[in-house]
């Protein structure tokens, strides 16, 4: 019998200003990054929902990370600045039903920021995978 | 026990309606059981006098009604508000939700209301009928004979126990006595909860809202839920009811119901009162609460008409999602 090896699903939604840009700045200077980041481009940070995460969590995601531009050099000004506090008490709240902490995070990665990417990329794969599978947020219903 | 008694709120609500300020009074009416107090509208002297009540269970916070109670009616609308009712007045006219000038707002006192379920666990089932008897509650139950005495104290609901305000933020005219904001200690349990492992306060919650039967009982009643579109109700969403197929399931809803009113939530407890199944839903109000009040400063909803809410604002300063829980691994 073969032993599938586990591989985390990891969710990164990327503002289409600066840190998409990164994760293409990446790619063009061959830094490598896990396949398992499977990237959602967003005009800004502040469009993730965070019903999006919730909704990744459900459907089998074992981590969600989110990038959006420096605070300050947001495209629309104030977009991520919303994102920071919506993005804290979210997370703050996961943590209070039980969920572990480091399946979240929040990064900022401008479009020159290519390595930092990747780095961050790397870091967050590695945590997720040894936490292992996510089972506080699944729900079946959604699985497909 | 309240103060306030019934026939002055009657005798007020005759005399409004009589002399033209009102055309109809949004009160409290029996339902099923003495305990089981649904809210009403009355539009005539005879119907106040045969069906208004007010007792220990005139829980219901009558805010909400007034969105969809203001846009119908072309007359002014006779509302009674208890302290935390007020608040959830003011945030709903901060959100331009109902029309102030169609609306009379009388505050009442309130010194707390009882939780019937709290009443059950002293004289058990089969209740049929409660009476008010100066401290006590007189409950006759169909298998004693005789009555059962209950000091209204100790069967206060929690959200009354850690009342937060007996001061009305909000009203044309005033009956009885204004109270003061009271210090209380409603975050003792968030911060209990806080202490815990993750592990066991996943446990906590998933024992907890594994017990929902997705009535939507809290969405309907929260004066802050007044979108008339709900995204809980898409039926493509995969998770528009309830399937029973993994025990956590329904945390989606309750975080995303949470989070909807972060920011806007008054604290009422309204939520956990109506709720069928008795999940502390208030904890996860409370926690949000909590944490804006840490992260970016005292803030209580509805405090006064206009308030900017946290979630809508920002400073340049704000905490990094990732400084949240290096702070509270310091404070711990």
């Amino acid at each position: 019998m073969q032993i599938k090896e586990y591989k985390p699903l990891i969710v990164a939604f990327c503002c289409n200003w600066c840190s998409y840009a990164g994760a293409d700045l990446a790619g063009n200077n061959r830094l490598n990054y896990p396949a398992e980041v499977k990237i959602i481009r967003v005009p800004c940070s502040c469009r993730v929902n965070p019903m999006f995460i919730l909704r990744a969590f459900q459907r089998g995601a074992d981590g969600v990370i989110i990038c959006g531009c420096h605070p300050g050099d947001c495209h629309y000004t104030s977009g991520n600045y919303y994102t920071r506090r919506r993005m804290a008490l979210l997370f703050s709240m996961l943590d209070f039903l039980g969920i572990e902490r480091e399946r979240t995070r929040v990064e900022w990665v401008s479009a020159a920021e290519g390595a930092k990417f990747a780095t961050t990329m790397n870091d967050f794969v590695e945590k997720v995978a040894s936490l292992g599978e996510n089972k506080r947020l699944e729900d079946l219903r959604c699985k497909r | 026990m309240q103060k306030i008694t019934l026939e002055s709120l009657v005798e007020k609500a005759v005399s409004l309606l009589e002399n033209g300020t009102v055309t109809s009074v949004l009160g409290w009416k029996k339902g099923e059981f003495d305990y089981d107090i649904t809210p009403a509208v009355f539009e005539s002297a005879d119907e106040l006098k045969k069906d208004f009540v007010w007792n220990d269970f005139c829980g219901a916070n009558f805010s909400k009604y007034l969105v969809s109670k203001t846009c119908k009616s072309e007359g002014k609308i006779l509302v009674f508000l208890k302290p935390c009712d007020t608040y959830s007045f003011n945030q709903l006219l901060t959100e331009h939700r109902f029309d102030r000038e169609k609306v009379y707002a009388v505050g009442i006192p309130c010194e707390g209301m009882a939780d019937i379920n709290k009443v059950k666990e002293v004289v058990g089932d089969g209740i049929s009928k409660i009476e008010s008897n100066g401290d006590d509650l007189v409950v006759t139950t169909i298998y004693e004979d005789a009555p059962v005495k209950v000091t209204c104290k100790d069967v206060l609901a929690e959200r009354c126990v850690n009342c937060k305000s007996k001061r009305h933020v909000a009203y044309d005219e005033l009956l009885g006595e204004e109270g003061e904001v009271i210090a209380s200690e409603r975050f003792d349990e968030v911060e209990r909860l806080e202490k815990m492992t993750p592990e066991e306060r996943f446990a906590f919650w998933q024992n907890e809202l594994s017990k929902c039967i997705r009535c939507n009982a809290c969405r309907d009643v929260c004066p802050a839920c007044t979108c008339e579109k709900c995204v809980f109700d898409n039926p493509n969403s995969g998770v528009e009811n309830k399937a029973a197929s993994n025990s956590f399931e329904e945390k989606m809803f309750h975080i995303i119901r949470a989070f909807h009113v972060a920011g806007r939530c008054t604290d009422c407890g309204e939520c956990s009162r109506v709720c069928p199944q008795n999940i502390p839903l208030h904890l996860l109000n409370r926690k949000f609460i909590k944490d804006i009040n840490e992260f970016y400063g005292e803030y209580q909803a509805g405090a006064e008409v206009g308030l900017r809410a946290p979630l809508v604002d920002y400073t340049l300063e704000d905490l990094e999602p990732g400084e949240v829980f290096d702070r509270r691994d310091n404070n711990a």
